[in-house]
């Protein structure tokens, strides 16, 4: 249960650290606040040649929130985010996620957008990015570029971002108009991974009937996916839409995995639940928005 | 651009300056226990579950298990060993929480015990204590801490009784 030897640079600026990067060649990696990367170079799951500790590189521990969304920094912490007032004005799911990631202890260090960049189909903000329709910028030896969620994620603890490369931030798009969100859980100890998590983003019209459902889910699938409930509820008032149906829809349309903590057909039992159980919260919070 | 395979560092424990050298790979739960002589802290499971080796960086509880040692140049860690404090007679008294535990019998086997000092040291330090500790505040507090010996109730009555203690002794 120790790491496998390795180098370690921490460069003071993010052109140093995508030069050494560059210098370190395919082995190198990034490390931001490691509560993922270290578990695996513990257990050998990893073993990376050089180590580029991002920490000391100034100007990527913000959150802007703005009208249009919200950009977050690659070394803000998922505890900065959680508390972070603005953030949650502009897109309520930041804090709802946030808080179900980990334990407070690892969300003192843990970050957001390593928790993406770590592309793990377990991890809350990975499905919030695809829930919000957001996207990451990186930062490579060519330039900065935009990468959006679907194009981003390829398949668990994987990415499409290879080479000398810096995700330096995640922009979370604002929650429109007329909307609510609800995120949820279930897990074996509050802080552990998922069995099934949920997110959805109900809208309305302006007669206050159902006019948009998403969800996405976590511990369901490789990799982040976004689904158009809409359809079982269209048109309905949102104080008495058939949430039921949309969570009855929500389980033909997800493909679970069956592992050591849950089978699929349970976790699809829970995709059902948890997607009814968020939506009659999140038609709540957007009927309230609508008074 | 250093890139080292070993680093001489220096960082505050328990207020205290201390330089180690050491390999970068080094674990800073590692670096506490072999390099410093801190046993204190204790390792469990080395992958950010059990939470027995929480200390307090800059004043915020983290795993000792998932930071590098080289990583915390400069920063100011806090072990369990450095909770209690100066009694000003030349010797030391328990902090409230480690009083608590004793009190309320919080503890059997001892393993887990630095984890939750540390933790719900930071975490009732840094709350309102003139605010009413709710049981989903304690909860959220503890819930990262893995104890399998005493289960969850005295600990749980360990930190009320602490906090009572901290709000009447501030």
């Amino acid at each position: 249960m120790k790491p496998a030897p390795f180098r370690y640079a921490d460069p003071g600026t993010l052109e140093e650290a995508i030069a050494v990067l560059s210098s370190e060649g395919a082995g190198a990696k990034v490390l931001a606040g490691g509560q993922s990367l270290l578990p695996l170079l513990s257990m050998r799951l990893a073993a990376p040649t050089t180590l580029v500790d991002i920490n000391r590189v100034p100007g990527l521990d913000t959150v802007e929130a703005t009208g249009d969304g919200v950009t977050v920094g690659a070394l803000v912490r998922h505890n900065a985010l959680l508390h972070d007032a603005a953030a949650a004005r502009v897109q309520p799911l930041l804090a709802r996620a946030t808080a179900n990631v980990a334990h407070p202890a690892i969300r003192n260090r843990g970050t957001t957008v390593g928790s993406i960049a770590h592309a793990d189909p377990s991890g809350e903000m990975t499905s919030v990015l695809a829930l919000t329709d957001g996207h990451v910028t990186v930062a490579t030896p060519s330039g900065v570029s935009t990468v959006e969620w679907r194009d981003f994620f390829v398949g668990p603890l994987e990415t499409s971002v290879h080479g000398p490369a810096v995700v330096t931030s995640a922009f979370f798009p604002a929650l429109p108009d007329r909307s609510g969100t609800a995120f949820a859980e279930v897990a074996r100890r509050k802080g552990d991974y998922a069995v099934c998590g949920a997110g959805v983003v109900v809208t309305l019209d302006a007669d206050r009937r159902v006019a948009a459902v998403r969800a996405s889910y976590v511990s369901v699938g490789l990799t982040p996916e976004v689904h158009d409930l809409t359809d079982a509820v269209v048109g309905q008032p949102a104080d008495s839409a058939d949430w039921a149906a949309a969570g009855a829809l929500a389980r033909t349309l997800v493909d679970p995995d069956t592992d050591i903590h849950a089978s699929a057909d349970y976790r699809r039992l829970l995709v059902g639940v948890l997607t009814e159980r968020t939506l009659v919260a999140a038609a709540a919070e957007a009927l309230g928005g609508t008074e | 651009m250093n890139v080292d395979t070993e680093r001489t560092i220096t960082l505050t424990v328990n207020g205290i300056p201390r330089e180690a050298t050491v390999p970068v790979r080094r674990l800073l739960s590692d670096a506490l226990r072999h390099d410093l002589g801190l046993t204190g802290t204790h390792v469990g499971c080395e992958h950010g579950v059990c939470g027995a080796c929480t200390v307090l960086v800059d004043g915020e509880p983290m795993r000792s298990c998932l930071l590098l040692a080289v990583q915390l140049d400069g920063a100011s860690v806090t072990t369990v060993e450095g909770l209690a404090r100066d009694d000003h007679r030349g010797g030391q008294v328990l902090h409230p929480v480690q009083e608590a535990f004793r009190e309320c019998h919080a503890l059997q086997c001892g393993f887990c015990t630095p984890g939750f000092l540390t933790t719900i040291a930071a975490g009732l330090e840094k709350r309102d204590n003139s605010a009413e500790l709710t049981e989903e505040e304690v909860d959220d507090m503890v819930g990262g801490n893995l104890c399998r010996c005493t289960g969850y109730a005295n600990i749980k009555k360990a930190v009320h009784t602490a906090n009572a203690a901290m709000r009447d002794g501030s």
